[in-house]
């Protein structure tokens, strides 16, 4: 399955709820493997890969998180300039639109992660394999 | 010698008054009960007859009319004439979004007039005043209702209505404006706009305010005179009852004389609604004794006041009311337009909320009121594209501004982070300091 879980949770701009959120994350055992804020003036949108999606889920609406789930793909992408730029005008010539990207922290394989949140998903997981683009698995994740 | 509009009758004597009253009295319910339906209903109801009332005492065996009663009767179904004989409409917000309703015939707006021409001497004003008329005019009866009485009075009206600053202090000065009439935060907003504009209020000719529409406090008049360099006047009406004219304060500053010969007062225990001794802090009930179009009988205005009913150094002889000390239900008063939370409530629900959670936030920014809307963010409503809350956050915005009529900031907040009480939320947070 290389449509991955992402955890979304609303964050009011007030200090100390980061900080909350990731201390819960931390007392559950649930590993981050890459985040992105989107943030506004009054509040923020955290986007969340972690290695156990449905307990983070779980223990953050127990605490009281407004939580959702999103699915995204995350592509392995070479370390070099120009990387990203290769699969954005794929995505581009296939009229995919971007909604949002992120980077996962360090590297697998020498190889950069970016993550893509689509508007169609299934279309751009497709094109993305045939073009020879590794995306990663949940097990390779989870 | 200041000047009393209608001295035989702000000055008369206690007996002779309650004659008045009561003569004027049982005319009123003897009409309603002939004329409109439902008042006959409830009298019958409550085993009442017109002549049942042979004393004012009696007053108490009337039953209450409330907002309700007017909203279920909307538009005209407490109206005591024919259209025909109606010659204006007045409508203020409601709680659900129906509007209350009232109409005035020739008579009523001239009775109106009168009423208001004694608010405007009260505040010493006389033929020579230019008054400037800051209330809105429209549905709203704030600058229609001054505006009749300065007229009355043979004062110049500047008919500016409400908002533009920088024009109301343009004019100010140059048309040497004399009695301001406005909202007192607004009063306020404009002292403060004057000194931006590099004016002194204080110089200005400008020497007397009438205040109302809204809550305030003892501090806000002292710092409007200071301000804006005049005697800052309060003056209290609601449309149910007329309109602006109702009671105000004289140049003693010391309470608000209600026009008793036309609106007959009465404070009730809020809660059991059995009538108060003169003193007693309690609910403002309202009779009114001339109005025509639409009479009301003992209307609960849901503010609560006190009743002083000694003569006052001023010469009239009419009851005093405290300045209003709060209010029996969550209505607020912001800009002078009633808001009620339900009106938030059912905003939210229309869009797509079921158990919309949420909390008013009044607080007084640059000395006009802002209303801020926290809302709870659900997981229905939770999006993770930022662009998608922030259309929702609009589109809440404008489903609340044109339920209410006024500008809202909404705020999208965590779950759980308006207080509950018992299981409650907590509606209203009012950081206007307006009862110190």
């Amino acid at each position: 399955m290389v449509k991955l879980k992402q955890i979304s949770v609303f964050l009011e701009n007030k200090s100390g709820r980061l900080s909350e959120l990731t201390r819960v994350l931390g007392e559950h055992e649930i590993n981050i493997r890459a985040l992105s804020i989107a943030d506004t003036e009054d509040f923020g949108i955290l986007r969340l890969i972690v290695n156990d999606p449905e307990k983070a889920w779980k223990v953050l609406k127990e605490r009281g998180f407004t939580v959702s789930g999103t699915r995204i793909i995350a592509v392995e992408i070479p370390d070099v300039p120009g990387g990203l730029a290769g699969v954005l005008e794929i995505l581009e010539a296939h009229a995919i639109n971007i909604e949002y990207i992120y980077a996962f922290v360090g590297q697998r394989r020498g190889n950069a992660v970016v993550v893509f949140r689509v508007e169609d998903i299934d279309n751009a997981v497709k094109i993305l394999q045939e073009k020879g683009f590794h995306l990663l698995d949940g097990e390779e994740i989870y | 010698m200041l000047l009393i509009w209608n001295l035989e009758y702000e000055s008369m004597s206690r007996p002779r008054l309650t004659e008045l009253q009561l003569k004027r009295l049982r005319e009123i319910v003897a009409k309603v009960y002939a004329k409109v339906p439902y008042y006959r209903r409830k009298m019958e109801e409550a085993g009442i007859k017109p002549e049942d009332i042979r004393s004012l005492d009696d007053l108490v065996h009337l039953p209450f009319t409330t907002k309700e009663d007017l909203r279920e009767n909307y538009p005209f179904g407490l109206f005591a004439v024919p259209m025909e004989e109606v010659v204006r409409i007045h409508a203020s917000s409601g709680t659900t979004g129906k509007m209350t309703v009232v109409g005035y015939t020739r008579n009523d707006i001239k009775v109106w007039a009168q009423v208001m021409a004694r608010t405007l001497a009260c505040a010493g004003g006389t033929a020579n005043d230019r008054i400037q008329v800051a209330y809105g005019y429209g549905l709203f009866t704030g600058g229609l209702g001054v505006h009749y009485g300065a007229e009355m009075m043979g004062a110049t009206v500047i008919p500016i209505s409400g908002g533009n600053t920088r024009r109301q202090i343009q004019i100010m000065k140059d048309f040497a404006t004399t009695i301001l009439a406005c909202t007192p935060s607004y009063a306020l907003y404009l002292a403060e706009g004057a000194a931006e504009e590099g004016i002194d209020p204080r110089e200005l000719p400008l020497r007397a305010g009438i205040f109302g529409a809204e809550p305030w406090s003892v501090n806000m008049r002292r710092e409007i005179e200071e301000k804006l360099g005049i005697t800052a006047i309060d003056i209290y009406g609601l449309s149910e009852v007329i309109g602006p004219g109702v009671a105000s304060e004289c140049l003693e500053q010391n309470g608000l004389h209600v026009f008793e010969d036309h609106f007959l007062v009465e404070v009730v225990d809020p809660g059991t609604g059995k009538q108060l001794p003169p003193g007693e802090k309690g609910e403002l009930v309202f009779t009114t004794l001339t109005k025509e179009a639409f009479p009301v009988i003992r209307y609960r205005t849901r503010d609560i006041s006190i009743l002083y009913p000694e003569p006052c150094a001023c010469g009239r002889t009419m009851t005093r009311m405290h300045r209003i000390l709060g209010r029996t239900d969550d209505m607020l008063i912001i800009r002078g337009v009633n808001v009620f939370p339900t009106q938030i409530e059912s905003a939210l629900l229309e869009i797509g909320e079921t158990e919309p959670h949420y909390m008013l936030v009044v607080d007084r920014q640059k000395k006009l009121d802002e209303l801020e809307v926290w809302v709870e963010v659900s997981e229905e409503l939770f999006s993770d594209e930022v662009r998608k809350m922030e259309n929702l956050e609009s589109r809440i915005r404008q489903k609340i501004e044109s339920s209410l009529g006024i500008g809202v900031r909404v705020k999208l907040v965590e779950p759980k982070t308006i207080p509950r009480s018992e299981g409650k939320a907590k509606r209203v947070v009012d950081r206007r300091d307006i009862y110190g």
